[in-house]
């Protein structure tokens, strides 16, 4: 299936896509012998969504200083606030979120996020497992970005491109995710050492990193 | 599977450093027409109903585990916890068939082109060496056979 990563079925929202390629693997039963390996040659469509996305937030005044923990802090808190309409109105139109794998709701989770901002690891973690519940509070982040982005009208096609460019490199909550990875990437606790270096940025904004 | 030329450079570099499992036979069974299988979904997208117990992650994790999904799980109640920070989510944001299309087995199974859908299917954890997901493999196929299942629709994320 010549799809791109994370979507194996090829197109979201075209039924009569996602059943050709089921049929093009289940026609494999039917072959007289095998095993038989067989390419799907039907290409994903391309998305006709926008070039840029329009930031759900934009501040009069713009982190100046991505060392000033406090100031990184504040913006990341508040673009999370200002973007929560956004994803309040996603969930209402789409009757469905995917942001809830940490059990931390946005505002929680941009609370618990700064915390790594800080050289010492947060201590209010019992079960000494903040690594990998960082981890997931990362990822329901981003889900709660990207499905507040696409809630506005004319960004709900953005491709993955669009939304990666956009949440990596615009975003205060990519400029804090990098910070993070700064104060954390050499870690004495195993699991959020390797959570920050292999699985935080991904390898296609690793400049973001030098 | 994405073209090796769409992605990022040091994506490419590690895929093509994979080393490819060796297979000592080539194990082919025939079985009744798809029209009369009974089609369960394979995920390795992380995927897991939101009360259920989270995937280990790090120093603890375990290689091989996996979440039961049953059929009448809910769209909302559907998450993915996988690891990789280097896949697209969007998709699955959008629709949860892109990755799990288990809308499309009903449908194809009220339609008569399959015979019909588990009643549960499961997700692991990708992103694992498969040598170490061997027994897990075998346990799972046990269960599948127990289940009357006669088709795995392996959904790579």
């Amino acid at each position: 299936m010549p799809f791109e990563l994370g979507r194996p079925l090829g197109v979201p929202n075209d039924a009569a896509f996602q059943n050709r390629v089921i049929t093009a693997a289940l026609d494999l039963f039917e072959a007289p012998s095998g095993p038989r390996l067989i390419d799907h040659t039907e290409d994903a469509p391309p998305v006709e969504g926008p070039a840029a996305l329009v930031c759900p937030v934009s501040f009069s005044q713009p982190v100046s200083d991505e060392s000033n923990v406090a100031q990184l802090s504040a913006k990341f808190k508040e673009e999370i606030a200002l973007m929560r309409p956004w994803y309040d109105r996603s969930t209402e139109e789409r009757k469905r979120t995917t942001v809830g794998v940490s059990g931390m709701e946005p505002e929680a989770i941009g609370s618990f996020v700064v915390q790594f901002l800080d050289d010492d690891i947060p201590s209010t973690q019992e079960d000494n497992n903040f690594g990998a519940l960082f981890k997931l509070a990362v990822e329901d982040l981003k889900a709660f970005y990207y499905e507040s982005a696409t809630a506005r009208p004319g960004q709900m096609d953005a491709d993955s491109e669009t939304l990666s460019q956009w949440y990596w490199r615009e975003t205060v909550a990519g400029k804090v995710l990098v910070a993070v990875h700064r104060t954390h990437r050499d870690s004495e606790d195993e699991t959020l050492r390797r959570v920050v270096n292999r699985n935080l940025v991904p390898r296609a904004h690793a400049s973001l990193l030098s | 599977m994405v073209r090796l030329s769409q992605l990022p450079e040091a994506s490419r570099t590690s895929l093509l450093n994979l080393e490819c499992p060796v297979f000592d036979g080539r194990p082919w069974v025939e079985g009744p027409s798809v029209a009369q299988r009974r089609v369960a979904i394979i995920s390795t997208a992380g995927l897991h109903r939101r009360g259920d117990r989270l995937f280990s992650v790090g120093t603890g994790s375990v290689p091989g585990e996996y979440r039961i999904i049953p059929r009448d799980t809910d769209a909302n109640d559907l998450v993915m916890s996988h690891i990789s920070t280097n896949y697209d989510r969007s998709g699955f944001q959008k629709d949860w068939n892109v990755v799990f299309p288990l809308d499309r087995l009903n449908e194809l199974a009220q339609q008569g082109v399959i015979g019909s859908v588990a009643d549960f299917h499961y997700s692991f954890m990708g992103a694992t060496d498969p040598q170490l997901m061997e027994t897990a493999a075998r346990n799972l196929a046990s269960l599948l056979r127990e289940d009357n299942v006669t088709a795995a629709l392996l959904v790579p994320v």
